[in-house]
């Protein structure tokens, strides 16, 4: 038993019921003491990755207490490689979530003290989901989750909040009660067979499920996650809440929320309902690389930065799908990196378009242009995002982009070849937005806008160095996410098809 | 010569203190001087409820028929009488608030005043009120409690019209709107008068085919039996009908929206959460105790009615525009989702009906309190569009509203999501696979008209000329905070309740 977890989850719950216990009025020091817990919990979230074992156990830091005894449901934390540095992805994005939002103008009259007190709700729900090994309980994280993020969006969002936040909530929970049927139906399966239902997902992982009742049982956690993640034909809910969140919210929810979709997939369909996991692989494939295609063309044809942003998301989560369903631990472990990737370098991008924004108060690329001369510090930290987003070599993108490509060209060439297309439209709508907001003729209006402040600067700063060092060595990560996707794999019963060049050598000789 | 029935003074205690207090009510309300009635007839009143509350608790465990083998006494019989002494108590004290209206009482004086006339506008102007509601009330419980506890279909339908003529009559007695709370009353009495003779006429024919009313009695005449299953299939038709119509299942809901809008609030709250417990009572007994082991007759009709039900109450109440309408509907479709569990024929479908009963009996008796709150110059706000940016005016209510709209919407954490949970297990247990999936789609509908009140609390600006919102006395903060921690209690840490229903899933006889 190691309390370690549980603390980091409670930590966040804690402080965001005393961030909204402080009286009105008291502005700055909600602020500070919401920016000194998420700081706290890095501390925390990064024990817990440096700390972990990579050859040890598959679940560490496991903890559990009985919850609900006639469910057979525990409260039951733990988490593997993949789990642990998603966990320290939200540690290392609230504190620059809380500094970026530090002096943000809230619609209406309403106070930034709710919007910190529901960020640091969020961060708890957010861990949890992640460190729950009992599906009861990630399902309770699941939904929950849905409740701050939907007042974050509704009360300091754009123009279109209102709408926005309905349809995100309606979009998750439909997937989420899809879910529930599946969720139950697991139990009623466990009950059949071990006696006694059970969540946890160790038990679960023992059953012997047929394989008509697998693929019922994979659709309903598969919907769930395509919605959550988004895959395409599930993902219109995603541009809409990315454009009209804050730009806090949009880092978490597209950084952090939308993973619990493709950790999902990992974590619970693959190992769960292996036979299914097969029989629905062409199918996620497919949906994987149209994604790829079609957020590219959609992302080209934006003129709105922010949904821009939101869009080449979609491209990227078809790439951490392919990553999933190519079954290769090379694919597997390129996904979760991808995904720790990805919430580093969307981030930058989106803090970077919300600063863009604040000084120029549009939302439009349109009306931004030669930028760079004026603020070249914004300028050069949009150029890196933007090339990181784009996978250049040299930015970490490139290294799970490449291990994507690599690990399913073995067994999915086909998949593969489409999706090296999506990199090359890739470079093309990030490089032209890049291109149009920063150089050409200056637009007049923006003459006077001043470059990064200190402030921002220490926003960014931590994600820029992190996109370089992740992509000239990104070891000490993959050393912690092979063994977990190994042991997926080893779940799922596939085994990486050897390459046939090595054996070529090898009869040369 | 027929000797009298033994009776089990203890097992019916709980009936005979809220009998008790509605007789000494006649009482207090012929010799107690006015100036006392008020707070005499509440503390009788009160005294009833708890006492039958305390009495269930004392008795609890107890298995036996009595009275001839009339009444049972046993695990869902005090299940049911419990929960509805516990809803008649949190009920009882928003029936004796005074302080929201200026009148000093909710309820006309002389309700037999034609509306219109001069003395209908005198009593409008007056403070003058009468206190004949706590005798109707608790007739009408104890009424519901013999509702469903009764063994004998002859003694059911007896205990049909006591717990159906003061609740007539309460429909009517609104001080405020008055012609469209009478015309509530007429229709309330009219369907549910016709309802009673389908009852009677189901009951006279399965005594033609069992030639008893005794529901083990029928249950075991039916058992192999060389009959004719006519008799037998239409009485039990008859009957059902009449148990669904006072359960407010489709397609026998109509009078739901309109009783409901038109009856004064607290009424309404009294309603729709204890008649809808004793008609769910009632019906779990006679299906099961009655007609278990011919489950093939009623099993396919309820599959169909919970679907239409689900199907009626989630989509009818997105049309709505007044809240009091709009928590009929839910109440519709609650009565779906309670059927779901009900269909099982299981123990599990039986203590997961038990369990769901009380959740909702709280949440809603919770919900119609708030209503009762909302209030502006004409009496509540009834109006949904009144209820736009409510939390900013209060921001307690909002929230409390809120936590009853996502318990009812079944959010994770709040108990009607633990009640969802039960009644879907056991669902999907018995092979209900298809009406579990159609119950979660249809839960994912009415999500979106409780949060279409969340969004119009929280994320727009309020009307100028809004609603006041009461500061709640202090029986209505009683019964407030009862339901709003039970509404979460129920929904963290709902083990010790689930053990109870499950111990009380067990029928005498």
């Amino acid at each position: 038993m190691s309390t370690l977890l549980l603390v980091t989850l409670l930590l966040p719950l804690v402080g965001g019921g005393v961030v909204a216990a402080l009286p009105t009025g008291r502005q700055a020091l909600a602020k500070q003491l919401t920016l000194g817990i998420s700081l706290v919990v890095l501390v925390l979230t990064l024990v817990l990755a440096v700390r972990f074992d990579p050859g040890g156990e598959r679940f560490q830091y496991t903890s559990s207490y009985s919850w609900i005894e006639s469910f057979g449901v525990s409260f039951a934390l733990g988490v593997d490689g993949i789990a642990v540095v998603l966990i320290a992805l939200i540690g290392v994005l609230v504190p620059i979530v809380v500094a970026a939002s530090w002096n943000e103008e809230p619609p209406g009259k309403r106070s930034m003290q709710v919007f910190f007190a529901w960020l640091l709700v969020l961060e708890t729900m957010m861990i949890g989901v992640f460190a729950a090994t009992d599906i009861f309980l990630f399902y309770v994280f699941f939904e929950v989750m849905l409740v701050p993020m939907y007042f974050l969006i509704g009360s300091f969002g754009g123009p279109r909040r209102q709408y926005a936040a309905v349809k995100f909530f309606l979009y998750s929970l439909f997937g989420g009660l899809i879910m529930l049927a599946s969720v139950i139906g697991l139990y009623v399966v466990s009950n059949n067979q071990l006696g006694q239902g059970t969540f946890a997902f160790a038990d679960l992982l023992a059953l012997e499920i047929d394989s008509t009742t697998q693929r019922w049982l994979f659709l309903g956690f598969f919907i769930a996650f395509a919605i959550k993640a988004p895959l395409v034909p599930f993902h219109t809910w995603l541009p809409d809440a990315g454009a009209e969140a804050p730009i806090g919210g949009s880092v978490l929810l597209v950084g952090v929320l939308d993973k619990v979709g493709t950790f999902g997939f990992l974590r619970y369909c693959l190992p769960l309902f292996p036979d299914a996991s097969k029989f629905f692989a062409p199918l996620a494939l497919v949906l994987s690389v149209v994604g790829i295609i079609y957020g590219a063309l959609l992302a080209m044809g934006q003129s709105d930065m922010k949904r821009l942003v939101a869009y080449t998301s979609i491209a990227h989560f078809g790439f951490i799908g392919l990553g999933v369903f190519a079954f290769t631990s090379q694919a597997g472990t390129g996904a979760v990196l991808y995904m720790v990737n990805h919430g580093i370098s969307t981030g930058a991008l989106f803090l970077i378009v919300g600063i863009l924004i604040d000084r120029g108060g549009s939302r439009l690329i349109g009306d931004y242009g030669g930028l760079a001369k004026i603020a070249p510090v914004l300028g050069g930290a949009f150029l890196i995002a933007a090339l990181s987003s784009l996978a250049l070599p040299g930015t970490n993108s490139f290294v799970s982009e490449f291990l994507v490509l690599l690990g399913s060209y073995t067994t999915q060439p086909v998949f593969a070849i489409i999706g090296t297309a999506g990199v090359i439209l890739a470079a093309l709508y990030i490089l032209l937005m890049y291109q149009r907001t920063m150089h050409g003729p200056p637009n007049p209006r923006l003459a006077k806008v001043r470059d990064l402040d200190k402030r921002e600067l220490a926003v960014l700063g931590p994600l820029i160095a992190l996109i370089i060092v992740l992509g000239v060595y990104p070891k000490p990560i993959l050393d912690i996410i092979t063994p977990a996707v190994e042991a997926t794999m080893s779940d799922l019963g596939v085994t990486d098809p050897v390459p046939t060049v090595a054996d070529a050598e090898a009869t040369r000789d | 010569m027929i000797d009298s029935p033994s009776v089990s003074y203890t097992g019916l205690s709980p009936v005979l203190f809220v009998l008790g207090a509605a007789l000494v009510g006649v009482l207090v309300e012929a010799f107690v001087p006015r100036a006392y009635r008020w707070g005499v007839q509440l503390g009788v009143a009160l005294a009833g409820t708890l006492g039958a509350l305390i009495s269930v608790i004392l008795i609890a465990g107890r298995n036996e028929l009595t009275l001839s083998r009339a009444v049972a006494v046993d695990g869902p019989a005090l299940f049911i009488e419990g929960t509805l002494a516990l809803l008649g108590v949190l009920s009882l004290l928003l029936l004796a608030e005074r302080s929201p209206d200026m009148g000093g009482s909710a309820f006309v004086a002389q309700a037999a005043v034609p509306v219109g006339t001069v003395r209908d506008r005198q009593l409008a102007t007056q403070t003058y009120s009468q206190t004949e509601v706590f005798p109707l009330a608790t007739f009408a419980l104890a009424g519901m409690m013999i509702f469903a506890a009764s063994n004998n279909l002859l003694v059911m339908f007896v205990a049909l019209e006591v717990l159906s003529l003061p609740l007539y009559l309460m429909a009517g007695l609104a001080r405020r709107r008055r012609l469209l709370s009478q015309e509530a009353a007429l229709k309330y009495f009219l369907l549910g008068a016709f309802t009673s003779a389908f009852f009677l006429y189901g009951l006279a024919l399965l005594y033609g085919y069992a030639g008893t009313v005794d529901l083990r009695g029928i249950f075991d005449q039916a058992a192999g039996s060389e009959k004719s299953d006519a008799l037998f299939v239409i009485g039990l038709a008859f009957l059902v009908v009449g148990l669904l119509f006072k359960a407010g299942v489709a397609p026998f809901h109509a009078w739901t929206p309109d009783v409901y809008q038109g009856a004064p609030t607290s009424v309404t709250a009294f309603m729709a959460s204890c008649t809808k417990v004793a008609a769910f009572g009632a019906i779990i007994r006679v299906l099961y105790v009655g007609f278990g082991n011919n489950d093939w007759t009623w099993r396919p009709v309820l599959y169909g009615v919970a679907i239409v039900t689900l199907v009626v109450g989630s989509v009818l109440a997105l049309t709505q525009t007044d809240v009091k309408r709009m928590l009929a509907y839910s109440s519709i479709a609650h009565a779906g989702f309670i059927l779901t569990g009900t269909i099982a024929n299981s123990p599990a479908g039986l203590s997961s009906t038990l369990f769901y009963l009380l959740t909702y009996g709280l949440t809603t008796v919770g919900a119609f309190a708030v209503v009762m709150l909302v209030r502006d110059a004409d009496g509540e706000a009834g109006h949904l569009s009144q209820w736009a940016g409510l939390a900013k005016r209060s921001p307690l209510v909002a929230a409390v509203f809120s936590l009853f709209l996502l318990a009812l919407a079944g959010i994770p954490l709040t108990s009607g999501f633990t009640g969802k949970f039960v009644v879907f297990r056991a669902g999907l247990e018995a092979g209900a696979a298809p009406l579990v999936v159609i119950a979660l789609v249809a839960s994912a509908i009415a999500a979106f008209f409780y949060l279409r009140v969340i969004v119009l609390m929280y994320f727009s600006e309020p009307a100028a000329d809004g609603p006041t919102v009461a500061v709640p006395g202090l029986l209505t903060t009683i019964s407030l905070a009862i339901a709003t921690a039970a509404t979460v209690l129920l929904g963290v840490a709902p083990g010790a309740v689930l053990d109870l229903a499950d111990r009380a899933a067990l029928f005498v006889g």
